[in-house]
């Protein structure tokens, strides 16, 4: 299949503002990339269940309780952001869509 | 051109278990802020969900009562998005396996019919931002400051089918869905906290044989009157659009209270491409029969069920509708009054009405731990039945009883509200309102009928309201000759 | 003679031959001598590790304490959250990162007993098989620091390498184990998926992320593995059932062992050589020590790699997406939050990370999703099934680890295909699920280490490591070789 790639709109999705050189050379890496993996197409998977998991588990659950130990000191917490204000993290303001 | 409107809606129900969906810390976020975050729910890295069971088993019963099917397998996805709010960028979601399918709510009242149900799949909430400065609306804040207690915080998704055709229908499948979380035990339920949250999906088109219309989302209703306010507008949005020569464009808008419009936002390109995965932090579910027929046998008695239950002791629909909406306090009082022996239609018209209105004026919130029971409030009406309070005096007794003061008896005695059904010592006090009112009494003698409630009225002031008042009026008709 | 095995120290320091403070002060000491040329580390915890060493000392003199790895210094891949000390992914974005809590396998390191050196470098969150793609500079590798370590643990297997530290984990996504353990000339063991919490381990790809252990025995080897390993309620995809031990089967030879030879593992590039007769000559040795060799076949595994740059990128793609400079790392401010986070991300990624996050999230936009992340996760079940059917035939299967030894700072990194196929071998295992484990068996011409693979069904680590040591033991190799000063290596750390 033709791989399309608008590597600029895969950056904004992905969050990363780069230059238009490096959206340039990143684009070019991805298409190479992509073409030579895209090699698996040929392979025949019809009637194939995908495996998403190596183990076939299912049903691992918490049961419904607090655990306190692991609930986290505010302070210690608000230690690693880059701003915060009184008790809360602070951002630059949203987009309406974001 | 007239137009008809196509609605569906979604449904995010906040779940009260008592963790979260994901981690162990209290799923209660009206604690201090960032007090109720773990490693999981803040998106540290390197930390690991694992599903709370409670919440499955909770959003089972709700699909069960939906009357949907529940799905054998069932997996996780990750929704991926970059918001500020959403600590890991991507929500753990449903995507093609939800845990529940094809169901449906049947709408009763004005707006009858029944609403299919798509799906009911399993989320978690995101934590809760608040805009700063540029008076708190979203596109004029400076900057935003997060919290993150409610990060990870159980919810249930509900999507109904496009189903929905006017303003006041979607209303009322918003309260009958309500009315179902809020009998099934499984949410808060309240609108105005955010733990039941709406948005519309609205088009409109021709008739009912053309093709669907561009649905425009609406977000933002916080009450049942502001849901019905914002599709009504959306529908009469849409059809000025459209009689107008323009086209609808695919969009989210945002309903604004005060000014009673929908506004768009800027909408941004690609952004709604979720990349939706199945997440590897997590393992399918696997919902056997055994674990539906658990599910399926926590259910309690379902709002429709009940309404029709009610009817069936011949309680009118309106009333029904009432009681069966009324809280597991009320409820309980009035089935125990039946129980015990109450008229229901009676016992129906107290517990809606006086008894909320006693409750409302004694400060308390509900009826849990109050003294008033089923055989207590069964008694009191037959006291007002058989005469012995008036009905003014019965209310009163209802105050006393609902402040601990004791049973009916021992309340309407230590008040001395009992009614007077005695001929011998009614006789007296109709002699003297007589003799004090001559000239009306001659009046009702020459056959003006009226007055003989002017004379019941000061029997039952000077008895201090306690004279019977039908045997107050025989004894005064008869001294007329009448 | 200083101890340098795990076994062998933890041995000397019970009979009293050592104190567990010699042993810290001996690596601390390698560390003086070694960290300028190797930059093994990025945080090496001096203050804490001697003064851990005299709380092992203390305890082990008034009897308690006595855990199987009770006093040894071991050292962590800076991916592991380690509380209070900085953990940083080898990435810009997380620098100065104190994680409020313990990954699970470091809570059970320091539960049987093992002393914390520090944190080791590797390649940026895991992607990458050089330990180039650190944003904190390259680690060496101490047989020539010419070369590379491998990676992405490439900081934990020159830790052990060069002598400081006396085991180390890693984690491995595609071989980042083994390879590694393979171009150090070590033992690099990843376990079946599962057998090890990965709570705590900064997810690469979550489905095929294994901690695991760097030693220079097999011995050694299974007995970290099994100081770490065992369910985890805070890890849904840990394997829930008892496992078995790693060590059961140690010393039983290879007596009537079938071992597969994979005749079509990977195929993108040539084996080196020198690789490829040392790996003909210990299948020989095998063989004649008593061992049933037949030909294996996965025909589905030339495609494992291209699978793999499909799966693994999705995966990260939704993994790193955390990283946005709100509630920890990096931030690169902006007028809104989407300007601050796409400049924090641009700024605080390196090109090994964007590319790969770019190409993942290509892989799963609309339009392409089914195509190749759809498509990936069959060739995974087809690869499944070829492992299956492999073996019903024979108990293990046997592979070089990695087509080349050692290969030179700088020589692959301007070529990312050249770099991924140092992984054809490692990552069927990873898609598979299975253990596979990497036992050095000689030298090339250039007197660079030449790793062997055996690989076993899931679970199967006790066969794995039995046929390991056999492995190990034919062939007599000196792990300790770049430090030992006696031993003469050209180029080598001295
Ligand atoms: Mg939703
Ligand atoms: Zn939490």
């Amino acid at each position: 299949m033709p791989i399309d790639i608008d590597i600029a709109h895969v950056a904004r999705l992905a969050r990363l503002r780069l230059s238009e050189e490096d959206l340039e050379a990143y684009g070019r890496q991805c298409r190479d990339l992509l073409e030579h993996v895209a090699r698996i197409q040929a392979l025949d998977t019809e009637g194939v269940a995908p495996t998403s998991h190596p183990f076939p588990m299912t049903n691992r659950f918490r049961e419904d309780l607090v655990t306190p130990d692991s609930v986290l000191d505010r302070g210690e917490v608000l230690a690693q952001a880059p701003s915060t204000e009184r008790e809360f993290f602070r951002v630059p303001p949203a987009l309406e869509d974001d | 051109m007239s137009w008809e409107a196509v609605i569906g809606l979604e449904t995010h129900v906040e779940l009260s278990t008592r963790s979260k969906m994901f981690c162990g810390c209290p799923a209660r976020f009206d604690a201090p802020p960032n007090t109720n975050v773990c490693p999981v729910c803040l998106g540290l890295p390197g930390a690991l969900p694992v599903p709370n069971r409670e919440a499955i088993n909770r959003i089972i019963r709700i699909g069960l009562a939906l009357n949907c099917s529940v799905t054998g397998r069932s997996v996780f996805h990750r929704k991926n998005y970059f918001y500020a709010d959403l600590p890991k960028n991507y929500q753990i979601s449903q995507f093609d396996l939800p845990v529940c399918v094809d169901g449906y709510l049947d709408v009763g009242g004005d707006h009858p019919g029944r609403v299919g149900i798509e799906r009911v799949h399993q989320e978690e909430d995101t934590g809760k931002s608040t805009h700063m400065g540029g008076d708190g609306r979203i596109s004029a804040a400076e900057y935003s400051l997060l919290d993150f207690n409610r990060s990870g915080v159980p919810l249930v998704e509900i999507v109904t089918r496009p189903d929905i055709r006017s303003a006041a229908q979607a209303r009322a499948y918003a309260q009958e869905l309500r009315l179902l979380v809020e009998a099934l035990g499984v949410s808060d339920a309240r609108l105005e906290e955010g733990s039941i949250r709406f948005d519309a999906n609205v088009s409109v088109r021709p008739g009912p044989e053309a093709p669907l219309g561009t649905k425009v989302e609406i977000k933002n209703m916080n009450s049942f009157r502001s849901l019905e306010r914002a599709v009504a507008f959306e529908i009469g949005r849409q059809t000025a659009c459209l009689d107008g020569g323009e086209r609808i464009v695919m969009e989210t808008r945002h309903w604004d209270e005060e000014a009673g419009v929908t506004r768009g936002g800027r909408t941004k390109e690609g952004s709604s491409d979720y990349r939706y995965f199945p997440d590897p932090d997590l393992v399918p579910l696997e919902l056997d029969q055994d674990w539906k027929d658990e599910m399926a046998a926590l259910l309690p008695e379902l709002p429709a069920r009940r309404r029709s239950r009610y009817e069936g002791m011949g309680i009118d629909p309106a009333q029904a509708a009432t009681l069966a909406g009324a809280d597991v306090h009320l409820r309980g009082l009035f089935e125990g009054a039946v129980e015990a022996g109450a008229r229901p239609q009676q016992a129906g018209n107290w517990v809606s009405g006086e008894v909320v209105a006693a409750l409302r004026s004694s400060g308390r919130e509900s009826l849990a731990d109050s003294p008033l029971s089923g055989p207590n409030l069964a008694r009191l009406l037959a006291m007002v039945e058989d005469s012995t309070l008036s009905g003014l005096a019965a209310r009163e007794v209802l105050a006393g009883v609902l402040a601990g003061e004791g049973t009916p008896e021992e309340v309407a005695s230590a008040r001395d509200l009992l009614q007077i059904s005695d001929a011998g010592v009614l006789e007296a006090a109709v002699e003297e309102v007589t003799a004090d009112h001559t000239e009306e009494f001659a009046r009702l003698c020459s056959g003006e009928q009226k007055l003989i409630g002017f004379f019941v009225g000061q029997v039952m002031r000077r008895t201090r309201g306690k004279a019977d008042p039908k045997l107050a009026g025989r004894l005064i008709r008869e001294r007329a000759g009448l | 003679m200083a101890p340098f095995t795990v076994m062998g120290a933890a041995r000397a320091l019970r009979g009293g031959a050592v104190t567990s403070v010699q042993l810290a002060e001996q690596v601390l000491k390698r560390a003086s001598m070694v960290e300028a040329q190797v930059h093994a580390y990025l945080t090496l915890d001096s203050d804490g590790l001697l003064q851990a060493a005299a709380e092992a000392d203390e305890a082990l003199a008034s009897g308690g304490g006595r855990g199987p790895l009770h006093g040894i210094p071991i050292a962590l891949k800076d991916n592991m959250a380690t509380r209070g000390m900085e953990t940083t992914a080898g990435s810009k974005i997380l620098a100065g990162y104190h994680p409020p809590y313990d990954a699970t396998a470091v809570v059970r390191l320091r539960r049987a007993g093992a002393l914390v050196t520090g944190k080791t470098n590797l390649d940026e969150f895991a992607m990458g098989s050089s330990t180039e793609n650190s944003a904190f500079g390259p680690t060496r590798n101490p047989w020539n620091t010419d070369r590379v370590p491998g990676g992405s643990s490439g900081g934990s297997a020159a830790a052990v390498a060069a002598g400081t530290a006396f085991g180390a984990l890693g984690s491995d996504t595609g071989g980042s184990i083994r390879q590694p353990a393979s171009l150090c000339g070590l033992v690099g063991a990843k376990p079946t998926y599962g057998a090890v919490s990965r709570y705590g381990l900064i997810a690469f790809a979550s489905s095929l992320d294994q901690i695991g252990p760097l030693t220079h025995t097999v011995e050694d080897a299974a007995v970290l593995l099994d100081a770490v390993n065992g369910p985890d309620p805070l890890d849904a995809t840990s394997y829930p059932g008892d496992l078995p031990r790693s060590d059961g089967r140690l010393g039983r030879g290879l007596e009537g062992m079938r071992v597969g030879v994979v005749s079509d593992l990977g195929g993108l590039e040539a084996v080196e050589p020198d690789v490829d007769a040392s790996f003909r000559k210990m299948v020989a040795a095998m063989e004649r020590e008593g061992a049933r060799i037949v030909d294996a076949s996965l025909p589905a595994a030339p495609h494992a790699l291209s699978a793999y740059y499909l799966i693994a990128p999705a995966e990260c793609s939704a993994n790193l997406a955390r990283f946005d400079g709100v509630r920890y790392g990096l931030r690169v401010d902006g007028a809104t939050t989407e300007e601050m986070m796409s400049r924090s991300r641009a700024e605080g990624f390196g090109p090994e990370v964007v590319r790969r996050v770019l190409m993942g999230t290509f892989a799963l936009s609309a339009g392409y999703h089914e195509a190749f992340y759809g498509q990936a996760q069959k060739v995974r079940t087809l690869i499944r099934r070829d492992f299956a059917r492999a073996y019903e035939g024979c108990d293990v299967l046997v592979s070089p680890t990695s087509p080349t030894t050692a290969f030179p700072l700088g020589d692959r990194t301007e070529d990312p295909m050249s770099m991924y196929v140092s992984d054809v071998f490692t990552i069927p295992s990873n898609l598979a699920g299975h253990p596979a484990v990497s036992v050095p068996i000689g030298l090339d011409r250039r007197e660079l280490p030449i790793g062997f693979q055996v690989m076993a069904p899931a679970l199967g680590e006790p066969v794995m490591f039995q046929a390991a040591e056999a492995v190990e033991a034919l062939a007599g190799f000196d792990t300790r070789a770049p430090y030992d000063p006696g031993f003469g290596l050209r180029g080598g750390v001295r």
